[in-house]
């Protein structure tokens, strides 16, 4: 039995939007990242599929590329919270609210 | 030697740059050297150039120095000498050389002596190539130039109040005549796709049907030109309704005035007329008006004379009127009669001013005749010259005035305009009388002015006499150029140059006899002359004025307050024109066009007020955005 694609995509549409919500509800900001990387896997998830529906590795290669920018991104947004948390004593986003008017 | 004919303005054109770009930094002698030299050289090689051009046999020459080509339209920087630009090299290289050394005298007090023969080298350069210009675009240039110089000169005083304003008058009532000037070129080109005088007279010479055709606004093409052409000449050469800026130019120095505002540029309209004669010749109806208009002006100046009392402002309403003489003659068809006067006009003129600057310089500045008198004591050459000037100037036997204005006169009288003749004549009483009352309050009867002046009172130096009295000598003698009957040399000077276009009606002839018309001329001068003495003679001074504005105080504060002609465009002219410009300035442009884009700018503004509250600083509010906009994106993809 094989699985439908329509089944991996909801999968990944569920995931994208636990990763939404908790992207935009979360005052944490390692929370947030864990969130992000939740959506980039969702979108992984949804390119997989794809690819292996249409027997493309195109999908594939990029999937490859998302892993790659979300090392990296987690690699500097993971410093950049460590030097913000020194300063500060927190990473509540709520409260890194400098950059305004 | 005629193949050096362009040195004459590059001299005085060198000249105005050595001062103007090192005058400052130079021993004042080597300015005087340079400003004086340079007409010097020019009127050398003037006479030269006018010796072999005599000797050629008053043959036209020309001169091309380069073309210069705008597509179809091509015209030459090119000089032309012959019979009437000679005559005009003439008087505006010797009178002005002259004026030069006097200059030399009369401003060595002035701080600004360097500036000052800077702008009247550049003057003389442009006079000349108004003159010498063998197309109406490169007499146009000259006419702008002398325009410039004279702005220039009038606001020389730029430290007072008054002469920078009476330059800007002078300024802008030229440019009213310029632009009809322009007009008229345009008119030309259209038609004949060339300026150069030359080609345009022959066609209309041997042919005047060719601009005698329906042109614009029911005139014939040759009316429209003339027209315009006059208007032009009407700012240049002071006539009614232009004349407001000439006696306020007078704010100048005075060697200026005798220079500039009597013998040489307010002539160039005059020059211009003649020059176009075969055009206004074919255009009877506006040769007409030019000789009523140069009536009018002249009776009207004349009567404003009568009642002035600074010095220069007489003779500067006597040169109004005088020109009118010239347009009249002009426009009569006399053109030989109108350069006739011009030249007799600029030497005698030229003497009165450069006398009243004596006078004045004597004076200590003072410029108002209720001041002075009995001066003939003090300054017994001045005293002399300026009476042969008068002299001259009201007609009076041999002098050089009265056989101009007697040709004029017979002009008027042999084409039968007994109006204009009479007109002509009253004129000419006019001005003997307003000329010898204003010699007698300079010179006779008692010194009116405080006792400081009197004790200032001196004779002028030698470099301001001799010109003087070189001047005198030419204002006697220059009548004989025109001696009337058979042999009048001018007459048989321009034969060529005003050849009646074929095709047109002759002229009809009047005989009338020259040797009557000559003694009533001559009788109305000596009478004017005689009243003159009879109401400002002897140690009468002021008391004849104050016996005319007794008698007749209307007349009397209508003349002095000059008709109120000044007040009178003030109201109609200047002040709705400042109205429309305050409208155009406040209602336009301060309120709609900055305020557009003052309210544009606002908008900006506010519109950035309300909206950098969006930037919260909160990262969590920016994905949020995010989110939003993804949303939105999908939504627009999706419908």
């Amino acid at each position: 039995m094989t699985v439908p694609i329509s089944w991996y995509l909801i999968l990944a549409a569920v995931l994208f939007a636990i990763g939404t919500v908790g992207a935009l509800t979360r005052r944490n900001g390692i929370s947030i990242f864990l969130s992000i990387e939740v959506m980039l896997n969702a979108a992984n998830l949804t390119l997989i599929a794809y690819a292996r529906q249409f027997e493309s590795h195109a999908g594939q290669v990029v999937v490859f590329f998302v892993m790659a920018v979300a090392a990296a991104e987690a690699a500097v947004g993971l410093a950049l919270f460590i030097a913000v948390f020194r300063q500060r004593h927190t990473i509540d986003l709520n409260r890194i609210n400098l950059l305004r008017w | 030697m005629l193949e050096y004919l362009w040195l004459i303005p590059v001299l005085t054109f060198l000249g105005a740059a050595l001062n103007g770009l090192f005058g400052s930094r130079l021993p004042k002698p080597v300015v005087t050297a340079i400003g004086v030299g340079a007409p010097l050289g020019a009127l050398l090689v003037a006479l030269g150039c006018l010796w072999h051009f005599w000797q050629g046999g008053g043959e036209a020459v020309g001169q091309t120095y380069w073309a210069w080509t705008a597509g179809s339209l091509s015209i030459d920087a090119a000089f032309l000498l012959d019979r009437l630009s000679a005559v005009m090299l003439f008087v505006v290289t010797f009178v002005g050389f002259l004026i030069h050394v006097y200059s030399a005298g009369y401003m060595s007090h002035e701080s600004g002596y360097w500036r000052y023969f800077s702008y009247l080298n550049l003057f003389m350069t442009a006079m000349l190539l108004l003159i010498l210009g063998d197309n109406y675009l490169i007499m146009f240039v000259g006419w702008e130039g002398v325009g410039l110089c004279s702005y220039l000169l009038i606001g020389f005083y730029y430290d007072q109040v008054f002469p920078p304003y009476a330059g800007k008058k002078a300024f802008i009532v030229n440019r009213i005549g310029d632009f009809a000037f322009l007009v008229g070129m345009f008119a030309l080109i259209a038609k004949f796709g060339t300026l150069k005088y030359s080609t345009i007279f022959e066609q209309v010479v041997k042919d005047s049907s060719l601009v005698t055709g329906p042109y614009v606004l029911g005139l014939t093409f040759a009316s429209f030109v003339a027209l315009c052409f006059f208007v032009g000449a009407m700012g240049k050469s002071a006539q009614i309704p232009l004349f407001v800026w000439l006696p306020d130019a007078m704010a100048g120095p005075t060697p200026v005035s005798a220079l500039i505002h009597a013998a040489t540029m307010v002539t160039a309209g005059v020059y211009m007329i003649v020059r176009t004669n075969a055009i206004y010749q074919a255009a009877p109806g506006v040769s007409m008006f030019v000789a009523v208009i140069g009536a009018a002006t002249a009776i009207f100046a004349a009567t404003i004379g009568l009642a002035q009392n600074d010095i220069k402002k007489v003779l500067a309403y006597s040169t109004v009127s005088q020109l009118g003489y010239m347009f009249l003659a002009a426009g009569l068809g006399a053109y030989s009669a109108a350069i006739f006067h011009l030249g007799t006009h600029a030497f005698f003129k030229a003497l009165l001013f450069l006398g009243s600057g004596s006078v004045i310089h004597a004076m200590g500045g003072e410029q108002d005749m209720r001041q002075m008198g009995g001066l003939k004591k003090a300054l017994p050459q001045t005293y002399w010259t300026y009476v042969i000037g008068a002299l001259a100037i009201a007609g009076i036997f041999p002098f050089s005035g009265f056989f101009s204005k007697d040709e004029i006169l017979h002009a008027a009288a042999g084409n039968g305009q007994w109006i204009l003749y009479i007109v002509g004549l009253a004129t000419a009483g006019l001005t003997a009388f307003y000329m010898f009352r204003s010699v007698f309050l300079t010179f006779h009867g008692k010194f009116r002015g405080t006792h400081e002046q009197e004790h200032h009172l001196h004779e002028s130096p030698p470099v301001m006499t001799i010109p003087l009295w070189i001047l005198a000598v030419g204002a006697a003698v220059a009548g004989l150029a025109g001696l009337p009957g058979e042999g009048n040399w001018l007459h048989h000077t321009f034969e060529k140059l005003t050849e009646r276009p074929a095709g047109l009606p002759e002229a009809a002839e009047h005989h009338v006899s020259v040797l009557v018309l000559a003694l009533v001329a001559l009788a109305v001068a000596g009478t004017s002359i005689w009243l003159a003495l009879r109401v400002y003679g002897r140690d009468r001074g002021l008391a004849g004025d104050q016996a005319f504005a007794g008698r007749w105080p209307t007349v009397h504060r209508l003349l002095e307050n000059k008709y109120y002609v000044d007040e009178i465009y003030d109201r109609l002219i200047v002040r709705p024109l400042a109205a429309l410009s305050t409208f155009f300035w406040k209602g336009i442009d301060a309120t709609l066009i900055d305020g557009t884009v003052n309210t544009a700018g606002a908008t900006a503004k506010v519109a950035g007020e309300v909206g950098r509250f969006s930037t919260t600083g909160n990262v969590r509010n920016y994905a949020l955005y995010f989110f939003l906009g993804v949303i939105a994106l999908f939504v627009w993809l999706i419908l």
